[in-house]
């Protein structure tokens, strides 16, 4: 993108086109014989995972939107519908969730090597603004989109969120309900939302153009921060450092994958399982992992027009950090003093992201305080004073120079990146797991599982026994509507045949209508129609249930949880452990009590329960010993009840995780070679250069 | 982008009626999409919040101009947390009032901040009593 080419196609074909639009010239200028410094590390792949994060997030958002109904009544089922009834929805819609995620990963390795490197540094200002630009357009799109599947985490973080701007003086009041196109978080702002989350990426595209034309005209930095001198500074950017971005776009495909196949709500909150509810606070409002840190600067200033202005600050200082950081020498790798603090830095952001997930109370709002403190004064006082102050080791005189010095003492950079990666994956992911059940009640006892692990299937014998006693018990308070008769013929489900199901659905009674003489009326349900739910309304739900609305169970499993906490939700990263619903939702069912213990007063009309949190729970103890009898004979008692409708339960959350769990593998398979294949590929076409 | 005329529409006055509620139970209603909060106070949720010195108050304001006169047992008030839009829920907090789940703010039995970082007392909505037992919000 430097400048005219002198690239000339052979074909004649293509010399035409050349002479018109040199696009061509412009493509092999800039990404073939592009020349790379020679010394780039494996830092510097996260360039090409980004575009790559991009286009499969474009694309695959995309074909959601081609399913997706922004509208507040619809919006949450059309989600369950996309995951549930489009072909491999699951797999769009998981790639998608995760894929922002990842995209904040890859997003905040690059911003750290940049930081770490100096490539902010003369001449490369305008690429590092124009890459904060591309930052903050991330955080606004990801923003958006966590706010379309219009669940409680969504509703509530938007409301959250656009508040944060009734903070501005004089106008701030009138710019909330711009951005709400009402009096509240409602319909009209899902659907600017939308419009906006679609806007967004393609502007961010825009200005990755920018950002890869700017750094072609300064070119790139590299681990020694001397700018190329002479040819053997350089290799050609085509084959070099394509295929070891491809290499790397590999590797960080497994981790994608990982999460994508096997802990697909890993990086989400089960609360957001729970449709939208204007009229009830989660007791949590934690945004995504991504904006934690930013959302503990908020937190951590008690006056509230400060900590909104801290948390933007927070992020506009980076737009200033060529002219705070003055020191001649770029690369921390000759600065003794600069790279320590960088990783004191480091240490400082993880920790905000930890407590940005903690509620705000005692000891967390001091930490809070002291690292947001820490914060601003790396940018504001140590980067400045260094400086002038540190006095930096000598820096070699060329990349060539630094290249041969270095293979005496080939450190293993593919080790810690991988390290590296997989640390700041799970400490910054976990720290959110949904505090949803998590005061006042114990922990629920962990269940072996036959659907659990990356193996893991469904015992077609409990779903089987699972669906009697959703059918006998639960189904007279607890609706199910989310589940078609027909699905339980699928594959993957409790094993029934077409037949069955059909007979299975005629026995329930179904309003249909109106007729030709505008009369609703009843008929024999069918296979493509859903289980009818118990009550007309939640009102009616909430009427005769003591005003506790019985909450449909299509999605229990998933949208009750407990915090796992530290350590555990690392541990959670590599065992795959991703069972809290199920064994949330078996405790309760088993946590029943006659009594309760001193000093626990139970409300009239409540239940004590072990494990419900805050111990007093509407529903009356649902099962008892030889309530429901099974044919093949299992133990008529409430552990094995309580086992059986949890597996059911969990199928009918996530009726395709069979498929999910078996390409999981599939794909794990493919990519190993592929990595493995692009790693030998990359050391062939290297093995001259080093 | 501002809201269009059928939201607005929407969000004409309307009419509640308090006779149903007994003293020390509170209501909520939705008014523009905004849960408002219809308390009937006790005798000792008013004194409590007669009693306070004013000028102590981090958003000052007197009891008195947060009621209508005549009808001090009532409070009106948007339930929703000046800090950054959580419902506070009723009847609980240090105050006798309202508590705010997501950042811990705390309102008194007037609505008013005591504690926490939500910047200004519960905002009271237009309304005004059309019979004794009947409010009009809006």
């Amino acid at each position: 993108m430097s400048g005219p080419s002198d690239y000339q196609p052979s074909n004649p074909a293509l010399q035409w086109i050349e002479r018109r639009l040199p696009i061509l010239g412009l493509m092999h200028s800039s990404f073939v014989a592009y020349p790379t410094p020679r010394n780039l590390n494996y830092w510097w792949t996260f360039g090409a995972i980004l575009s790559f994060m991009l286009g499969m997030q474009i694309l695959t958002g995309v074909i959601l939107a081609m399913h997706y109904t922004p509208h507040a009544d619809l919006a949450f089922k059309s989600v369950e519908l996309i995951v549930r009834d489009v072909n491999y929805g699951w797999l769009l819609r998981n790639m998608h969730a995760v894929g922002a995620s990842m995209f904040f990963v890859a997003v905040y390795v690059h911003m750290f090597r940049g930081l770490y490197y100096g490539s902010y540094k003369e001449p490369r200002e305008v690429l590092w603004i124009l890459g904060v630009i591309i930052y903050l357009l991330m955080m606004a799109t990801g923003f958006m989109g966590y706010v379309l599947p219009w669940g409680q985490m969504s509703f509530w973080g938007a409301t959250v969120i656009t508040n944060l701007f009734s903070a501005i003086p004089y106008v701030g009041e009138s710019v909330v309900t711009l951005l709400w196109g009402g009096y509240s978080v409602g319909n009209p702002t899902l659907n600017r939302f939308f419009s906006l989350h679609y806007l967004l990426p393609f502007l961010i595209a825009g200005v990755v153009v920018l950002h890869v034309w700017a750094l072609h005209v300064a070119g790139q930095n590299n681990p020694d921060g001397v700018e190329p001198k002479t040819e053997k500074d350089t290799v050609p950017f085509t084959p070099h450092a394509t295929i070891k971005d491809m290499f790397g776009v590999a590797c960080f495909m497994l981790l994608y994958a990982w999460f994508i196949f096997y802990m697909p709500n890993y990086l989400g909150d089960a609360d957001n399982y729970i449709p939208a509810n204007p009229g009830v606070t989660p007791p949590h409002i934690v945004p995504e992992w991504y904006y934690l840190p930013f959302y503990a600067i908020l937190r951590s200033i008690p006056n509230k027009l400060a900590g909104v202005i801290a948390m933007f600050g927070a992020i506009i200082i980076l737009c200033f950090l060529p002219w705070l950081d003055a020191a001649k020498t770029k690369s921390s790798k000759y600065r003794p003093l600069a790279k320590q603090f960088f990783w004191i830095f480091v240490v400082v952001c993880i920790l905000l992201g930890y407590l940005g997930a903690q509620p705000p109370e005692g000891i967390y709002v001091v930490a809070g305080r002291v690292l947001t403190v820490c914060y601003f004064a790396y940018f504001l006082i140590v980067l400045p004073l260094l400086s002038r102050i540190e006095k930096p080791r000598p820096v070699p005189n060329s990349i060539s120079d630094a290249v041969l010095a270095k293979t005496g003492s080939r450190s293993t950079p593919m080790v810690s990146t991988a390290i590296m990666l997989a640390l700041a994956g799970s400490l910054f992911a976990g720290s959110i797991d949904s505090a949803k059940a998590s005061e006042g009640s114990d922990t629920p006892p962990g269940n072996k599982w036959s659907f659990s692990g990356p193996f893991g299937k469904f015992d077609r014998g409990a779903l089987q026994r699972g669906l009697k006693v959703y059918k006998e018990v639960c189904s007279s308070c607890h609706g199910l509507s989310y589940i078609a008769f027909r699905n339980l013929a699928e594959a993957g489900g409790p094993g029934y045949s077409v037949a069955q199901a059909a007979a299975f659905a005629s026995e329930y009674k179904v309003k249909d209508g109106p007729n030709d003489a505008g009369d609703m009326f009843e008929r024999a349900g069918r296979p493509a129609d859903y289980f009818p739910s118990p009550f007309p309304n939640e009102q009616a739900a909430r009427a005769a249930n003591g005003g506790a609305a019985p909450p449909d169970l299509s999605l229990i499993t998933k949208a009750r949880s407990y915090k796992r906490g530290f350590p555990w939700f690392i541990i959670d990263f590599f065992s795959q452990y991703q069972e809290q619903g199920p064994d949330y939702v078996a405790a309760v069912l088993q946590g029943y009590e006659d009594k309760a213990p001193e000093g626990v007063t139970i409300p009239e009309g409540s239940y004590f329960n072990k494990y419900f949190p805050g111990h007093a729970i509407k529903m009356p103890k649902p099962l008892s010993d030889g309530q429901v009898t099974f044919d093949d004979g299992s133990p008529a008692t409430v552990a094995q009840y309580a086992k059986d409708v949890t597996t059911f339960l969990m199928w009918t959350a996530e009726p395709h995780m069979e498929a999910r769990k078996r390409l999981g593998f599939q794909v794990f398979v493919f990519l190993i070679l592929f990595a493995g294949l692009m790693y030998f590929t990359k050391k062939k076409v290297w093995a001259s250069s080093h | 982008m501002n809201p269009d005329a059928s939201t607005i529409a929407a969000g004409a006055p309307i009419e509640v009626d308090l006779s149903p509620v007994a003293e020390g139970q509170d209501i909520k209603v939705f008014w523009r999409g905004k849960p408002i909060y219809i308390s009937h106070r006790t005798k000792k949720q008013i004194d409590e919040a007669r009693a306070v010195n004013v000028a102590s108050l981090p958003d000052p304001q007197s009891d008195e101009a947060r009621v209508k006169s005549g009808h001090e047992q009532w409070l009106v008030v948007i339930g929703i947390c000046t800090h950054l839009g959580c419902i506070p829920i009723a009847h609980e907090g240090s105050y006798d009032g309202f508590f705010c789940p997501c950042h811990g703010s705390q309102y008194d039995s007037s609505g008013r901040i005591r504690q926490g970082p939500a910047p200004a007392n519960l905002p009271v909505p237009p309304y005004q009593f059309v019979s004794d037992t009947k409010i009009q919000i809006g």
